[in-house]
């Protein structure tokens, strides 16, 4: 708790240096705003003046500065949650720069300097070289192919009406549609680092959907890795109006290196009556070394509102990497006959700490639910599952279905299952199934006796245990994600 | 083609095998019975390279290579087959998908070309039908779920399908029907052939009748006492190991 007032203390200190703040503001436009961003880097540390900064620099109207501010305000008064059964040093919120220029300068400067256990997993996914230094945080000065690719692909949405593109673009092209929808999902005042994300975000996605619209294909952020590096703190808003569908990838099986450690990103959707979102991730952050030292602290808020009648919101997540993982994509099923989906696999391993789960809100009449979690632990990762589901008064008839699986792999690593049901409506029907499964020395044995190598048993055992959540992914993913499952537990076993 | 001499092996600080001699010319035929817990199913598990034995002395060749020297895979891939006695079960693995990769894995590393999904699926139909096996159990996750008769019969299934050189089978007649034990049977001679050989590891004579062996061996207290022709395994049906097993300690 002491942390707090130290914090607001330093907060008031810096407000006063705002001029100082300003005037890089506005040398910045002289320059002309992506060189500027190129070569200048916001001083490290966190108060009002660097929010307004961002803000300026971002050129946002003048109701997302307020928007921000007040996310801030509030962000002091709030406590680090501690409560997430993962143990991590406190971190220092105004030892990091909250504007940073793309880290050309910071990286490697060539792939010789990247972690070698990293190159050889790029080589092995079958990464093209380049974009293995785009990976590994090595600056690149060509332009890869998947850049004029993401053109293309920009002209044909456009064309069905979707936008996709990043949300600062639309803050200054479509500010009115932000307005009416950012926040309405996951408020700044959610939790610790929603209210830090608020308050200084500078990256991430929109896409709105019109209405009956299907979006013309699925909407990956793999082919803007040149363009933009996934950023600290990322803010991802998705609306599909009316009777409209999207299918959206995040993530890339690629490990991704960033000297970030602190990842906080938002993603809030929205589905309108009849809409549909399909939210897939496959998420490989660099995880660290075998100390987990230099690993990513992944603390993310995913949150879907089925606004709308019969709408729908599924979340599809393979989480191999991080450090530490701390989410918990959930729905907020509102709209009468709505449906929540979840289907998750988690790996850890080394000394990975994941603490994952999802909550179903069911407000609305005959709204449903799967929740499908599978959790591997190998060495001594650690992981807990923790899944609410809570069911209103009002939500006559609502079901739901959980099944949360884990599989161990050598005995030091440990899986734990926090479920948590509130029924307020007596009509509610639920199913809860658990199972906690170890990978035997007689299996290994068989697959051996059969002429298959150990990796190759492991990898057999736990693509055939993960199934039902692969078969929730498009297909091109689903076959990287198995791929990425057997690398990332290559040297597990034993 | 296999060649045991003077096999030591303990679990722990247990000795099980003391000393075993066994010569299998290709083509034969070895039964080896045995009371309960004299060694059979480890000699069977030291000779594919189980984990937790630990081999004291002597030694085991597969046409010359000295398989303990290789890991437990490269031995099948030699082709060294085991029948489990229990075999395991493997949730969530397609019963297909594994023996496509096991056969695979086994051709690749004899220089044969892997076979793609249609060649595999004509070779698996002209297995299945040698077996009686219904192809819904392909379907399934491997033994999963399986009675404990199919269990043995998918287990000749696989030896159907991987071809190999030497293959032990570890009382794969117990459990099995009296259909059943005919099917698995006619399956086994139907493999026979003048390159395979194999131990079949039993209690009753009756496999016997339908499997003919070259040589009936009884195992006890960890070693080979008597050596025989089919002729031994009815004189054991009849008079029981007691005789043998106290003639020897005498
Ligand atoms: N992993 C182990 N740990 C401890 N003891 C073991 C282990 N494996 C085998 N043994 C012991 O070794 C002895 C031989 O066992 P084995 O399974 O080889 O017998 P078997 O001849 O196959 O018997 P059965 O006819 O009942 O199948 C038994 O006393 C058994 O308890
Ligand atoms: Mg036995």
């Amino acid at each position: 708790m002491s942390a707090i007032p130290a914090e607001a203390t330093t907060a008031e200190e810096k407000v006063e240096t705002t001029g100082q703040y300003d005037e890089l503001v506005n040398a910045g436009y002289e320059h002309g705003f992506i060189t500027e961003i190129e070569s200048e880097t916001l001083p490290p540390g966190l108060d009002e003046g660097v929010i307004r900064t961002i803000s300026a620099r971002k050129g946002e109207p003048e109701w997302m500065t307020e928007w921000r501010l007040a996310a801030y305000r509030k962000w002091l008064e709030m406590p680090t949650p501690t409560w997430a059964s993962v143990h991590y040093p406190p971190i220092d919120y105004q030892s990091i720069s909250y504007f940073s220029a793309p880290k050309k300068k910071d990286g490697p400067k060539s792939l010789d300097e990247v972690d070698p256990a990293l190159l050889e997993t790029y080589e092995k996914l079958g990464i093209p070289i380049e974009e293995q230094k785009a990976l590994a945080g090595v600056a690149v000065d060509a332009v890869f192919d998947s850049v004029s690719v993401a053109t293309t692909f920009r002209e044909k949405l456009h064309e069905a009406g979707v936008i996709f593109c990043s949300i600062s673009e639309a803050l200054q092209e479509y500010p009115e549609l932000v307005q009416k929808y950012i926040g309405t999902v996951v408020p700044p005042t959610d939790n610790f680092y929603v209210g830090l994300n608020s308050a200084v975000f500078t990256d991430g996605t929109f896409v709105y959907v019109p209405k009956n619209t299907r979006c013309p294909m699925e909407l990956s952020t793999y082919f803007r890795i040149n363009e933009a590096k996934t950023g600290q703190f990322e803010r991802t808003l998705i609306v599909a109006d009316e009777g409209s569908y999207v299918s959206y990838l995040e993530g890339c099986t690629a490990p991704q290196r960033d000297e970030n450690q602190l990842h906080a990103a938002v993603v809030e959707l929205i589905a309108l009556d009849d809409a549909e979102i399909k939210y897939s991730t496959v998420q490989n952050w660099y995880p660290g070394d075998e100390n987990g030292k230099g690993g990513i602290y992944n603390f993310v808020t995913k949150r879907g509102d089925c606004r709308g009648a019969r709408s729908k919101i599924s979340w599809t997540q393979v989480e191999t990497g991080s450090a530490i993982t701390w989410k918990y994509p959930s729905c907020i099923l509102r709209g009468d006959d709505s449906v929540g989906e979840f289907y998750s696999v988690a790996v850890t391993k080394g000394m990975q700490q994941a603490d994952t789960g999802t909550k179903m809100i069911h407000l609305g009449k005959n709204t449903s639910s799967t929740i499908v979690s599978k959790g591997i632990s190998a060495q001594h990762g650690q992981q807990a599952y923790r899944g609410l589901v809570r069911i209103a008064g009002k939500a006559e008839g609502a079901r739901n279905h959980t099944q949360c699986d884990s599989l161990l792999i050598g005995d030091q690593s440990a899986a734990h299952t926090f479920p948590y049901i509130e029924v307020k409506n007596p009509s509610a029907k639920m199913e809860h199934e658990a199972t906690t499964s170890k990978i035997s020395e007689d299996q290994l044995f068989y697959c051996r006796a059969r002429g298959l190598t150990e990796e190759d048993a492991v990898s057999m055992i736990v693509n055939g245990f993960c199934k039902e959540v692969f078969n929730e992914l498009p297909m091109e993913f689903a076959v990287e994600a198995q791929k990425l499952l057997s690398i990332s537990l290559e040297g597990a076993v034993g | 083609m296999l060649s045991v001499k003077g096999l030591k092996a303990s679990v722990g600080d247990e000795p099980i095998l003391k000393g075993l001699d066994l010569e299998v010319k290709p083509g034969e035929v070895h039964a080896i019975m045995g009371p309960n817990g004299s060694g059979k199913s480890t000699f069977a598990h030291v000779l594919s390279g189980r984990e937790g034995y630990e081999v004291t002395g002597g030694s085991a060749e597969l046409d010359g290579e000295d398989l303990f020297e290789l890991e437990p895979e490269e031995r099948a891939r030699l082709g060294l087959f085991l029948a489990f006695q229990y075999p395991v079960e493997l949730p969530g693995v397609n019963n297909m998908y594994f023996l496509k990769a096991a056969l695979n894995a086994i051709r690749k590393s004899r220089g044969e070309e892997e076979l793609d999904a249609v060649s595999f699926m004509r070779l698996m139909k002209e297995k299945l039908k040698i077996l009686h096996l219904d192809d819904s159990l392909l379907k399934r996750p491997v033994n999963f779920g399986f009675s404990g008769g199919e269990k043995k019969r998918n287990e000749i299934f696989q030896m159907a399908l991987l071809e190999p050189k030497l293959a032990i089978l570890d009382e794969t007649d117990s459990g099995l029907d009296i259909d059943a034990l005919r099917i698995v049977a006619d399956g086994v001679n139907a493999l026979r052939s003048p390159e395979r050989s194999m131990i079949v590891v039993t209690h009753y004579q009756r496999l016997l009748d339908y499997i003919q062996p070259d040589h009936v061996h009884v195992l006890a207290k960890g070693r080979i006492i008597r050596s025989g022709g089919k002729e031994l395994a009815l004189e054991l049906e009849e008079k029981g190991y007691g005789w043998i097993v106290e003639g020897e300690a005498a």
